[in-house]
Parts: C-alpha cells; structure tokens; sequence
C-alpha cells in the first residue's frame, strides 16, 4: 500500500483547481460586477453586487394578458363577442393575476424556508399557470372565418389526421363526443405524442395542462360552462359543434410541424 | 319550493329555469334511463349516490344521482328573504363549534372559492369516532361536529357519511347568467340573502337522530292530512314474540 502526500493524488489535485477555479470564477464574476457598477470602493460593491444578483437570478413576474388577433366579435355566430370579451378580459386576466400572486407568495415562501407553503402553493400556481398557458393557445387556435377559420387543414397535418383518425369528419366527432361527455370543467385537445409521432385526442379537467398527459398541444377546446354558458346555456353539444367553424388549423399546423 | 321568480334580484328567473329546469331535469331524466332496468332502479336516490360512488371508481349513474341529490339539496337550500345570520339550533350549534357566525362566513367563502373549476360549499355534520378508556373497557364516542367543506364536480360528503346541511353550487352554471366571472359575489348574495336556515334547522332536527333519510315528506305534517294507521299505509307490523 503506497503512501501519497496528501494534496497529490489525481483527486485532490482535481479538488485544488475546482476549488481554486471557483475562487478565480468567482473573483472574475466579481470584477466584471465590480466594473458594471462603476468605480465605488471594493468593500460597498462586493456588498451591492450580491444583491443586485440576488435580485437578477429571480424571473420578473411579468405576464401579461396577450392580445388577440382578432376582435371580439368577430368569431360570431360560432361564438358570441360578450363571450369572447368575458372570457379574455374577466377569466385570462384572472388567472395571470392569480398566477403571479401565487408566485411571489412562492418566491416569499421559499427566503422563509417555509416548506409546507411551498408545497401549498404548487395547487394555485398549478391552476392559475395552467389556466394562463391554456387560454394562450386557445385565443391563436381561433380565427374569424374571414381570416381562414374553419377551413380544414392541409399538408402534414392533414395526412397525419387521415391516417390516425381517418378523417377529418371522425376527428371531430371523437373530439365533440369526448368534449360533451366530460363532467365538470376541463379542455379536450388534439394532441401529439412527440415519441411515438402519433396524434392524439386527450381530455384534462380543470386547468390541468396537457403536457401533464405527455402530449404537446395543437388544439384545445375549452369546455368549461363560462366558455358558452350566456349563449348556449346548458347545451354544451351545440356549442361543440359550432366552434369548428372558427378554429383557425394552419396553427394548429404550426404548432404539428414544429413539433415533429 | 318557490316560484322562479321569487329569488329575484339575488338570483334571477332565467338561472332557475335553466338550472331546474334544464340541468336538473336532465340529470333526472337521464339517471332514469341509466337506472331503469338495473339493481339499482327503485333504491332511494340517497342509496343510490352511496352504492354507485363505488368507493372511489364510480359507475355510470353516479354523475347524474349525485348531481340530481345535490341539485334538490340545493334548491331547498335557497328561499326568498333567507339569509343572514341564523337562529336556532343552528346558530347555537355554529356559535359553539365554528367560533362565531362570522367566521362560518369566512370558511364557507373560502371554500367556495378555492374549489377550483366545478363544485359544492357544504355545511356538515361529521362524525368523529375515538375510543375512550373512562372505563375499563374502551368504547368508541361519536362525536358529532359541525364542519364546512367543499367538494368537486358531483362528489357529496355522503360518501364521507356526513350528513350535509346547507350547500351552495359553486358550478359556473349556477351564477354566470346573474354574476359572469364574479363567484365571490354570488357567494355573499347566496349568504346575505338566500339562506334557508329553517330547513337548516330541520336537517339538524334530522340529522341528531344519526339518520339521514333525505328530504322528509313534509305532508306528512301537514296537519290537515290524514294520518295512516299502518294497515292503511299498506306497511306490514311483525308482531314481537315476546
């Protein structure tokens, strides 16, 4: 059994250059922030750099309501504009609210090393979050006939429907059937398994996302009550029906081809 | 128990017609057709919720029997000039248990809005079992207590074999006519100005008795009502032997 020095075997030797790498990163990082802050003396700006990187590691909650494309009557008679106006300006915007409401409570949360909040929070952020990337994709899956909605896709998207659905008219009426029968509030989607490169017609309740299902959005139909409630009331198969006569596919055809 | 019209302003014609008569007689009318024909047709609708719950992987008929028992709970949970703070057994009991009424207030808002998407507030009578050594023997006590909760889409605390109270539909279809978005609102209108505590109280009356039959037949207190002997009802006594 040979005896090493210690501070010479290939270990160590590894451990004095990460660690004194990590002086030198460090002391770069510092001089660059130092530099950043202009000429203040090396105590106060060591001091202020720490915080200012404190403060820069930390996304700003800035989400935002964003716009649609089109006005919000113009995806009548399919869907009403008092609905459109309700659920973009009331119902998105709630959610960011929440959503960012929630994070700043985590962000609190996690300097007082409070875990159990932490855990806590997860469900709000879950629902508000969930709620803001769902509609974000709802408002592009929809366009006014004039701008092309309602016509049926074409290209890859098209043939992947055919081979997988075998047709267009099939897809939808799965999609319409999965979407009436779901109990409570929740989306149906056309989704894709990126693995497998197969298309699939998916239902999440509430505001779960579809990623929590392993499947990438192409199109998503809301079906909660507040998404038809004031113009079709209680029949919600009417307006499952209606709604593909605005649905806008050469995003939804987008989203496929960027995902293959 | 009311005319459509008689909960105005705090909640209008139109959302009864169609909350009563579209989604509840949907509900019915499909649990009909669901039951028909079945083990299950002709049990109590109460019976019905508990056994097609099925402990968690509920059959076909519990949306709709559930749905159809929470929507009659709720309709006779609602009367014109309701609301406000209670009286009675209730208000003792809510007093006693619940802290004050102002904080049943405070529970119940913010259980009806932190039910995300589709649900019910409740107020109910849970029973909490302990053993208890105050003699040589250990016995079990049921403690009764008054307990505010919240539950999604169909599911009643039925399945939990609490007795519910009161309840309010937090389903969107409730209030989007009268509120839109605003729940919070529709939550204080419901509390301020919709409340039934009088059947509240009878529920309780009920419930202390550790039966939960359902809506009682209130001609049967009718006191203009003939009363049956058991012969007339048609109900067979077996004589005791003792």
């Amino acid at each position: 059994m040979t005896r090493h020095l210690a501070g010479s075997r290939p270990s160590d030797i590894l451990g004095f250059f990460c660690f004194g790498g990590s002086i030198l990163s460090g002391g770069v990082a510092m001089a660059s922030a130092m530099t950043r802050l202009g000429r203040r003396g090396i105590g106060s700006a060591r001091w202020s750099s720490m915080a200012v990187a404190g403060q820069q590691s930390r996304a700003s909650h800035s989400f935002t309501l964003p716009d649609l494309d089109y006005d919000y009557g113009e995806l009548e008679p399919a869907i009403s504009g008092e609905i459109m106006k309700l659920h973009h300006t009331k119902h998105h915007q709630t959610y960011i609210t929440n959503f960012v409401k929630a994070l700043e409570q985590l962000e609190q949360a996690e300097k007082d090393g409070n875990a159990e909040a932490i855990v806590k929070l997860q469900g709000a952020i879950n629902f508000n979050g969930g709620g803001h990337v769902n509609h974000s994709i709802f408002w592009k899956n929809l366009a006014p006939s004039k701008s092309g909605g309602g016509e049926p896709p074409e290209g890859k998207l098209a043939s992947a429907i055919k081979d997988e659905f075998g047709s267009l008219e099939k897809l939808i009426a799965k999609m319409n059937a999965d979407g009436a029968a779901l109990q409570g509030s929740g989306w149906v989607w056309l989704g894709l398994n990126k693995d497998l490169k197969q298309l699939a017609v998916q239902t999440t309740a509430n505001q779960d996302p579809l990623a929590s299902k392993g499947l990438v959005p192409l199109l998503g139909i809301d079906v909660w009550e507040h998404a038809y409630y004031l113009q079709y009331k209680n029949v919600k198969p009417d307006y499952l029906k209606n709604i593909w006569k605005v649905i806008n596919w050469s995003d939804v055809s987008s989203r496929y081809e960027a995902n293959l | 128990p009311f005319l459509q019209s008689a909960l105005e302003p705090y909640m209008s014609k139109k959302t009864l017609e169609v909350h009563w008569g579209k989604h509840q007689r949907g509900y019915i009318e499909n649990l009909n057709r669901q039951i028909a024909n079945t083990p299950l047709e002709g049990y109590l609708l109460e019976d019905i919720v508990k056994i097609s719950y099925n402990r968690g992987s509920p059959q076909p008929a519990f949306n709709n029997a559930a749905q159809a028992w929470n929507h009659d709970f709720f309709f006779t949970s609602l009367k014109p000039g309701g609301g406000k703070s209670p009286t009675g057994e209730i208000a003792e009991l809510i007093d006693k248990q619940l802290g004050s009424y102002d904080n049943f207030v405070k529970e119940f808002k913010l259980a009806a809005a932190s039910q995300f998407g589709a649900g019910w507030a409740w107020l109910a009578r849970e029973f909490l079992f302990f053993l208890s050594s105050l003699s040589f023997y250990p016995f079990c006590l049921k403690e009764a207590k008054l307990v505010v909760e919240k539950t999604p889409n169909a599911i009643n605390p039925l399945i939990w074999d609490h007795i519910p109270l009161l309840v309010l539909d937090v389903w969107e279809h409730a209030y989007y006519l009268d509120f839109q978005n605003n729940r919070p609102d529709y939550v204080s209108t419901f509390l301020e100005h919709l409340v039934n505590w009088d059947i509240v109280n009878a529920r309780l009356d009920r419930a202390k008795a550790f039966m939960n039959w359902g809506e009682p037949d209130w001609d049967l207190f009718d006191k203009d009502a003939d009363i049956l002997t058991y012969e007339e009802a048609g109900i067979d006594v077996v004589e005791d032997s003792s």
